[in-house]
């Protein structure tokens, strides 16, 4: 195995699309690593990004925050314009694993993993992120959800590399929230977990995105939560309406950690629980 | 395979090693720089017991490659005593019993370290959760907490 370290964007492309044999990008390595040691996969080229300047950094401006794909989970949440803006997306990645895990874990890599439970995902494509993504001819801007297309599957071609996340700037009178369902506190995989994005113009949710991790091959986004809920106040029945459209929405898997039935009513549960945290942080009553 | 050489800091002192690319930091630490405080429970960054700092941040070193080591800076356990003198949470470890085997303990101990350094006094909610990476099969938890919060008081 070959270990590189390229300092540049299109230098990590350049490296990964000559490579003949199995090249993986190397962010926090929490995933990449457990899948080396385990013997899942044999790399024969790692490019390393976290010595790519421009991956390392948050940077705000008119648009919205850029977020590098080195950038850390424990990085994020010390971001306080970020969290400021974008809670949601903040404490859903602060979710994933320890405080070990959160000194290297990244956003990025958690997407590029492709689990269907990937914390940050739902939270990130409620927000309406794009990829900013890296390949030999240049670069392109797709929204999350177009990323990943089942389990452990992307559609990033051989040498492409994602060089940052764009969340856009948070119009007034906004809001976002995650929340995931799991036996106990810590340390675990999401059974089910919701994602919701809204903006309220006097109380009346104007635009709203909700998401659905670990219901379904991938990460789902729910257009019919959303309508369920756009031009109410989060009244009773607009709850009700929402958690049907997330439960219709659902095609999980029978496991020990959850059937299909109960994922599929949590789902509803969640999507409810996290529209009302969003709507107050919103400033809804 | 070629070995990389890496040039880096442990515990304030300049270190060189060469490994094979694909070494974990933890193997590196142990077999190449003699640092044998880092311990492997499970290498998969489930049970904490090989925690270090990177750069100043708390880290699996088992899921970090050697290769990634070249100009950081790293703290390991070794790091934590002056000399002969033990650091607060050492002593405080020992008087409140807070291990038995002992194979965690560097673990919790650099990851407690970390914790006392971003929050000087922390609830024990917050040490349980900074201490959530860290698994001990021996102790039930109890006094590893009690032993947190003694030294956490003596350090203010
Ligand atoms: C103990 C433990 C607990 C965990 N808990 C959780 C949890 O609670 N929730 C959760 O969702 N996950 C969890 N995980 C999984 C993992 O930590 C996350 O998925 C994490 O976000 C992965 O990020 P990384 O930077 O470490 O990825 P890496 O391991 O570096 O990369 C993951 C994959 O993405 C690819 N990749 C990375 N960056 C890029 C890029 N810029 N461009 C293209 N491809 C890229 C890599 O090649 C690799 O295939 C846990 C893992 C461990 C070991
Ligand atoms: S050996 Fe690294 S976390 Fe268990
Ligand atoms: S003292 Fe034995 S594992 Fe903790």
């Amino acid at each position: 195995m070959r270990y590189e370290s390229p300092t540049t964007s299109s230098e990590a492309a350049a490296y990964l699309a000559e490579e003949k044999g199995e090249a993986f990008v190397l962010a926090g390595g929490t995933d990449l690593l457990v899948r080396m040691k385990t013997g899942l996969i044999e790399p024969d080229l790692i490019v390393d990004i976290k010595r790519i300047p421009v991956m390392q950094t948050i940077e705000v401006n008119d648009d919205g925050f850029r977020i590098g794909a080195g950038v850390s989970g424990a990085e994020l949440g010390e971001n306080e314009a970020l969290v400021q803006a974008w809670p949601g997306v903040v404490e859903a990645t602060n979710l994933i694993g320890s405080d070990q895990i959160q000194g290297r874990c990244t956003m990025v890599g958690n997407l590029c993993n492709a689990s269907p439970a990937a914390d940050s995902v739902p939270a990130m494509i409620a927000a309406n992120a794009r990829a900013v993504v890296v390949g030999g001819s240049g670069q392109r801007i797709i929204p999350v959800e177009d990323v990943v297309t089942g389990p452990g599957q992307t559609t990033l071609a051989k040498g492409e590399v994602i060089e940052a996340i764009l969340l856009p700037s948070r119009p007034a009178e906004s809001g976002d929230a995650y929340l995931r369902f799991i036996p106990r506190t810590e340390m675990d995989i999401a059974v089910v977990s919701a994602g919701v994005s809204l903006t309220l113009e006097q109380g009346v949710i104007k635009s709203a995105r909700v998401a659905l991790g670990a219901v379904a091959p991938t990460v789902v986004l729910v257009p019919d939560a959303a309508t369920a809920i756009i031009g109410t106040r989060l009244e009773d029945d607009a709850l009700l309406n929402l958690a049907s459209a997330c439960s219709a929405a659902c095609n999980p898997i029978d496991d020990k950690r959850g059937t299909i039935e109960y994922r599929t009513k949590v789902a509803g549960v969640l999507g409810r629980r996290a529209a009302k945290i969003a709507y107050q942080r919103a400033g809804g009553a | 395979m070629a070995g990389v050489h890496v040039s880096t800091n442990v515990n304030g002192d300049a270190v060189e090693f060469v490994c094979p690319q694909n070494e974990t930091l933890l193997d590196s630490l142990r077999d190449r720089v003699g640092l044998t405080g880092v311990k492997e429970g499970c290498g998969t960054g489930d049970c904490g017991a090989c925690s270090i700092t990177l750069d100043g941040r708390l880290v699996c070193s088992c899921l970090v490659l050697g290769a990634e080591a070249n100009g950081r800076e790293i703290g390991t356990v070794e790091g934590l005593a002056e000399g002969a003198r033990l650091h607060p949470l050492q002593q405080k470890f020992i008087e409140h019993a807070a291990l038995q085997c002992g194979i965690c303990t560097p673990g919790f101990l650099v990851a407690a370290k970390a914790l006392l350094d971003r929050i000087p006094d922390p609830s024990e909610e917050e040490i349980r959760y900074a201490l959530a990476g860290n698994l001990c099969r021996c102790t039930g938890y109890d006094k590893i907490v009690r032993a947190v919060q003694a030294a956490a008081e003596e350090l203010r």
